[in-house]
């Protein structure tokens, strides 16, 4: 499916700020931001909601706890229970080294394969970006053109609140 | 938006815009390689092959080709096990500790000191896979229902401990470096000419475009990386540490060891990551980037951490003294005034006295000073690993048994080889990949411009969230940030 998408290229990022709360102010519809750095109180201005990783998170790493728990009182406790050193089979103080080792790789890991599985990252052979400039030093604001969009509007729009280019692009998504 | 002092060093100088940053930055990953990389590469290329022919000695020959005796079980192969894993940990405290404690002059060396560390594990791992004998069955350490016998593994063993941690630790770092290497690798992937480097950089970029969602879910991921990164760091050398602490040897058997190794492991970590930068930063021309001030500061976290471990030297001492136990003031006495006197005079030296000197300030600006120093910090923490393992073997309960550790070739072999294996990957990296965290960087730029900020643009307080009504606020912020165009 092709999009058309207006583009308004800002200089700085709190000019872009501005912008942004300016452009949602008007009642136009932004599609997406592309920045080369993240922008402290881009969330708010673009209305982004906060992130739940971190519950996620803490879920992941309880569930490490749990399984490496229950992994070393089982094995050790349970399904062949040695005497080592003359110490309780379950000897729980001995257990937590690797109880919070398990927290803490199931948290990272959890979490960052919960990160690029809902921000849908993953390796590709071609990545298509609106401006190639966004990865570098100018900040993108796009706004998705159909029939009835007014470009003319648009380009005043982001004109005046201080894009220092607004260029019109295609891009196919599939 | 930050507050500015106007007393403290900027952190990037020459007045670099963003667009300087991305060229300073990717220069390097876009030219052709340069006779000077080649050159050390070649030499990286050397001692790993000096490294591959160790390890085929000892895989066919067994550890026999190893110094090691009845009475020294322990002893290259664990202290560079220790060594290594303790200058990984430099990298960590930079990239989780440092930004929790937001430290931003971190910025500019995380990269490069978060790849140290991998590498330094992956070095670190070589010994103890090796010192098994059959590394080929190096999975048994894994809890797996055995088709090999009837046991689990011991989970009260703290060597097992040491595979969790260490597996922990280095996937960890693997995964905490490569999704903050995702959005500088999208800029190398947006400026690639040639087809082959499109592709290689689009596929390792996982198609970051750099939308404001993402960045936000990526801060969140970073906070919390670190947040679990901060006492992984220090839960890894402390379980390294009682590898030696449950033990009951005189010399090991000691309580203060784990806050001994955390402090000696940021201690050699520190002067590692020392040497790389004043290397790299000559070698890439990153003068602007990793300053003096850096320089100065990481001297500062190195003298710090080498006056505790002296304090747990002098500690140690004080303890075999108190606790009235005679093995243990023999173990002690032994190694200050026994065979191996000079290795803990080495120690001493190396560890105690020179970095001492950083409280001078000439000697923290210096350049070619903290080079010499770095190297003598980590040549000191090797002979502390050495003179704790060594000494504390090599006289046991039984005089009959007492011997002296000398190392063979393939020792040696093994040792210098790991520090071409890691070269070559540090070389490797540094001309693949981008060696600073441009994203990051240019976050800090704005506010520490030589001249200072000059931004005195819109009242921080207009961003609330609620003030989304246009009114009032300018159409154009008025901007006088000056970009030295």
């Amino acid at each position: 499916m092709t999009k058309r998408f207006a583009l308004g290229i800002f200089e700085d990022e709190d000019v872009l700020l501005h912008a942004v709360e300016n452009i949602r102010g008007a009642g136009v519809k932004i599609y997406e931001v592309f920045t080369p750095f993240p922008i402290h109180g881009m969330d708010d201005a673009l209305g982004i909601e906060r992130s739940r990783l971190p519950i996620a998170a803490f879920f992941y790493g309880m569930t490490g706890l749990a399984f490496a728990l229950w992994m070393q009182i089982y094995m050790l406790g349970f399904d062949w229970p040695m005497i080592i050193g003359g110490k309780p089979h379950i000897a729980l103080p001995a257990f937590i080294p690797v109880s919070f080792e398990l927290t803490v790789f199931f948290t990272c890991h959890g979490m960052v394969i919960t990160f690029y599985t809902i921000s849908k990252l993953y390796p590709r052979w071609k990545t298509p970006v609106l401006d190639v400039r966004s990865t570098d030093d100018k900040f993108v604001v796009a706004i998705e053109l159909n029939e009835n969009s007014d470009l003319n509007g648009l380009t005043k729009l982001l004109r005046e609140n201080g894009a220092s280019e607004v260029n019109e692009k295609e891009m196919t998504k599939n | 938006m930050q507050h500015v002092s106007a007393v403290r060093e900027p952190l990037v100088t020459g007045g670099k815009t963003y667009h300087d940053v991305t060229v300073d930055v990717c220069r390097q990953v876009e030219a052709k390689p340069n006779v000077r990389w080649m050159a050390a590469l070649s030499v990286a290329l050397f001692f790993l092959g000096i490294f591959l022919y160790s390890v085929y000695r000892t895989l066919w020959y067994g550890i026999g080709e190893w110094g090691l005796n009845k009475t020294v079980g322990w002893a290259w192969d664990i202290t560079n096990f220790v060594w290594w894993v303790g200058i990984g940990h430099a990298g960590t405290l930079i990239s989780a500790v440092l930004l929790l404690f937001r430290q931003k002059w971190r910025s500019s060396i995380n990269r490069a000191a978060e790849a140290m560390t991998i590498f330094a594990v992956i070095c670190a791992a070589m010994f103890p896979v090796l010192h098994m004998g059959r590394p080929w069955l190096a999975y048994w350490v894994f809890p797996l229902q055995n088709t090999f016998g009837s046991l689990w593994a011991n989970f009260n063993s703290p060597l097992l401990w040491d595979v969790f941690a260490i597996s922990t630790y280095f996937t960890v770092s693997l995964v905490f470096w490569y999704t903050g290497l995702v959005p500088d690798f999208a800029t190398i992937r947006d400026r690639a000419k040639g087809p082959i480097a499109k592709v290689a950089y689009s596929l390792l970029s996982m198609g970051w475009t750099g939308s404001a969602k993402h960045w936000s879910r990526y801060e969140t991921v970073s906070l919390i990386l670190a947040g679990v990164s901060t006492p992984l760091v220090l839960s890894v050398h402390t379980i390294v540490s009682m590898d030696f602490a449950t033990s009951v040897v005189p010399g090991w058997h000691t309580t203060i060891f784990p806050p001994y190794f955390v402090a000696g492991a940021i201690f050699s970590g520190f002067a590692m990551v020392l040497t790389l930068m004043l290397i790299t930063r000559v070698v890439f021309k990153l003068e602007d980037y990793i300053t003096l001030e850096h320089i100065a500061l990481m001297n500062k976290i190195m003298m710090i951490t080498g006056s505790i471990v002296g304090v747990a030297y002098i500690t140690e001492f004080f303890i075999a003294w108190y606790s009235q136990v005679e093995f243990e003031q023999y173990a002690f006495i032994n190694r200050a005034t026994g065979p191996y006197w000079w290795a803990y005079a080495a120690m001493m030296t190396c560890n105690v006295i020179t970095p001492q000197l950083v409280w001078i300030r000439k000697v923290r600006y210096s350049i070619p000073l903290t080079f010499v120093l770095s190297i003598i910090v980590n040549i000191g923490m090797w002979f502390e690993r050495f003179v704790i393992i060594v000494t504390s073997l090599h006289r046991d309960y039984l005089p009959s048994s007492w011997v002296m550790f000398s190392p063979t070739r393939i020792d040696i072999g093994i040792y210098v080889g790991t520090l071409g294996l890691f070269f070559t990957l540090f070389l490797l990296f540094a001309k693949f990949f981008p060696v600073i965290n441009m994203a990051e960087v240019k976050t800090i730029l704005k506010y520490t411009v030589d001249n200072g900020p000059t931004y005195t643009g819109v009242d921080p307080h207009a961003h609330a969230p609620h003030q989304t009504t246009t009114h009032g606020v300018p159409a154009t912020a008025p901007v006088n940030y000056n970009k030295h165009d």
